[in-house]
């Protein structure tokens, strides 16, 4: 008898217990859904924007919805400046320094990791430094070297530098190497591989879950950079995408063509925003592990 | 036998050197060069056309009495009143959908589309959204009945105006470290804390901020080594500076005096007091980081 009636009673303050974490989960539910539309807002204005007509960005009080909703500002971009080229030329510097740079970083991450020579954690210490050099203290003397052999107003400043590889996924692989164990790499020895023979069969596809993650998020930002663009760009026709709709807004902005800019700018997110929706799980969870371990 | 295996050990020697060898040259060239380059630069008068003067600490003697050095420092600082912003926002953002409530992973997708978006949109993105009369910020405020400033053009506001979008741009960034941090934290220390009848602000005050404080520490580290270095946005939404200069960054100074004024040696003098700013910031945070984390004991 008293112990069913302490049973009911624990009963009684569990569901109220329950309760109140219901009512707390819903409170927390709301306030979570109104931060998010706060978060997309700014991005959706900017959609609705861009299918507007000139004069429909000034009506007060403003329009969520235009009325009516036109496209034809998505044609017009690619004829009132460089976007096409925008593209191509950030897609080359993009692609070809993570492409290179994902074989000479995962290549530098196998050896710090698995193989035995003098100086290594030195050397691997020396690189690690090298990320605390903020940009700002490297860029005028590499730009005086880049402009002494005439490299100004190409892509090559953007691209060399990449390809020699990232710290950042040299440090994130060579953690993710750790796991591997070294009796693997020994066994192939023994069978007679060569070390880039280890490296290219054994070692690669094994970190392959590592290099896909940081190759995502290096390769947007590339996509994303600006400053490094800003300072050795100058020609219409080579600038990356970020400095061409930055001059959208510079020169349309004037002639208040809001929906251009607009729309010029939604082109230039909508590649990452694609990327990011395919990928997010593996970005979320390798973006996630870099603090944990950092 | 003995010789044998030297000659492997030899071999398996160069091959590790040849295979960290682009990261390693490249940090010669791209790092290590300038750096050099750049420290030497600072005393001089370079104007990358003239021949170059060694002139002592007449660039740094200038930088003490230049008054847009000091306002962009500054300013600098004063935008970084952003970071303890952000890390509170989005802790209580972190705890929020640790829960287990529905739709976590959506919000978790939403949240972080700013971060993944590029600064050079955003930025057109919130010039936009920050003008004076057409502006979505005002447009906002006006269903509050407040009228809102023209922010970026004046001096008052556009400091206000960029944190606002640097923790919006930021925010699911962060809060995506701490909900990492928070799922780490092994579920018996709140049953136990719970058993205790330590209350919810109890076990937030002892429990999950002393678990999270290396992510804390992190980002703390990380932010403030980027805020030093603030740019993108400055240029694209106030190309001059801002009125009275009052945005201006001290890169986007070092990048006008640069190559705006081709004040080579003067931006580098810059550049080194910055690099040593970050420097110097980041040594003392790890030293104060070490201090502290023997309380937890």
């Amino acid at each position: 008898m008293e112990a069913t009636f302490a049973k009911n009673k624990e009963k009684v303050k569990h569901t109220s217990e329950r309760k109140t974490k219901r009512i707390a989960d819903i409170v927390i539910f709301a306030l979570l859904s109104v931060g998010a539309f706060i978060m997309v807002a700014p991005l959706l204005w900017m959609v609705t924007t861009s299918l507007k007509e000139r004069e429909d960005v000034f009506a007060i009080p403003p329009t969520w919805i235009p009325d009516p909703i036109q496209f034809t500002k998505y044609f017009e971009i690619w004829e009132k400046g460089p976007l096409l080229s925008g593209i191509t030329n950030s897609l080359t510097v993009a692609l070809s320094v993570t492409i290179i740079g994902t074989f000479t970083s995962s290549l530098a991450a196998f050896a710090f990791s698995k193989l035995r020579f003098k100086w290594k954690n030195q050397l691997f210490l020396l690189l690690l430094a090298s990320m605390m050099i903020p940009y700002p203290v490297v860029m005028i003397p590499q730009f005086i070297i880049f402009s002494n052999i005439g490299w100004v107003d190409t892509l090559l400043p953007l691209i060399v530098p990449g390809l020699f590889g990232n710290v950042i996924m040299i440090f994130f692989i060579r953690q993710y190497l750790t796991s591997i164990p070294n009796a693997i790499i020994e066994a192939a020895k023994i069978d007679g591989c060569s070390y880039f023979q280890i490296y290219y069969r054994i070692v690669l596809p094994l970190i392959k879950p590592a290099i896909a993650a940081q190759f995502i998020l290096w390769f947007m930002a590339i996509w994303n950079d600006y400053l490094a663009p800003i300072l050795y760009l100058n020609s219409p026709e080579r600038q990356t995408l970020q400095l061409v709709i930055a001059n959208f807004n510079a020169s349309y902005a004037i002639q208040s063509d809001y929906p251009l800019i607009m729309a010029a700018s939604v082109v230039a997110l909508l590649p990452m925003l694609i990327v990011f929706i395919i990928f997010q799980k593996q970005i979320i969870e390798s973006v996630a592990i870099s603090g944990v371990k950092g | 036998m003995k010789a044998e295996k030297s000659k492997l050990y030899r071999k398996e020697g160069l091959y590790g050197y040849l295979f960290i060898a682009a990261p390693v040259i490249g940090f010669l060239i791209f790092s290590m060069i300038p750096v050099a380059y750049s420290s030497y630069a600072a005393f001089t008068d370079w104007d990358g056309l003239s021949q170059m003067n060694f002139i002592g600490l007449e660039n740094f003697k200038a930088l003490l009495h230049d008054e847009y050095f000091h306002k962009a420092m500054f300013n600098t600082i004063f935008l970084m009143i952003g970071i303890p912003i952000g890390i509170i926002l989005s802790l209580l953002l972190a705890m929020g959908l640790n829960r287990g409530i529905w739709a976590t992973s959506t919000f978790r997708v939403i949240y972080y589309i700013p971060v993944i978006s590029s600064i050079a949109a955003i930025a057109i993105l919130w010039q936009w959204a920050f003008n004076g009369d057409y502006g979505l910020i005002n447009q906002f405020l006006g269903y509050f009945g407040i009228e809102g400033p023209n922010w970026l053009s004046d001096k008052d506001t556009v400091k206000p105006g960029l944190i606002l979008m640097t923790v919006w741009k930021g925010l699911g960034y962060t809060m995506l470290l701490y909900l990492a941090a928070i799922q780490s934290v092994p579920k018996t220390y709140y049953e136990a804390a719970k058993l205790d009848g330590a209350n919810a602000f109890q076990i937030f005050r002892h429990i999950t901020l002393p678990m999270v404080k290396p992510v804390t520490f992190f980002i703390v580290v990380t932010s403030i080594i980027g805020g030093a270095q603030v740019f993108t946005e400055i240029n694209i939404m106030t190309p001059t500076g801002g009125p009275e200069y009052s945005s201006a960054t001290v890169v986007f100074y070092i990048w006008e005096k640069a190559f705006g004024n081709f004040q080579l040696g003067y931006a580098s003098a810059m550049a080194m007091v910055l690099g040593i700013f970050i420097f110097v910031v980041t040594l003392i945070q790890f030293k104060i980081n070490e201090k502290t984390s023997y309380d937890m004991d």
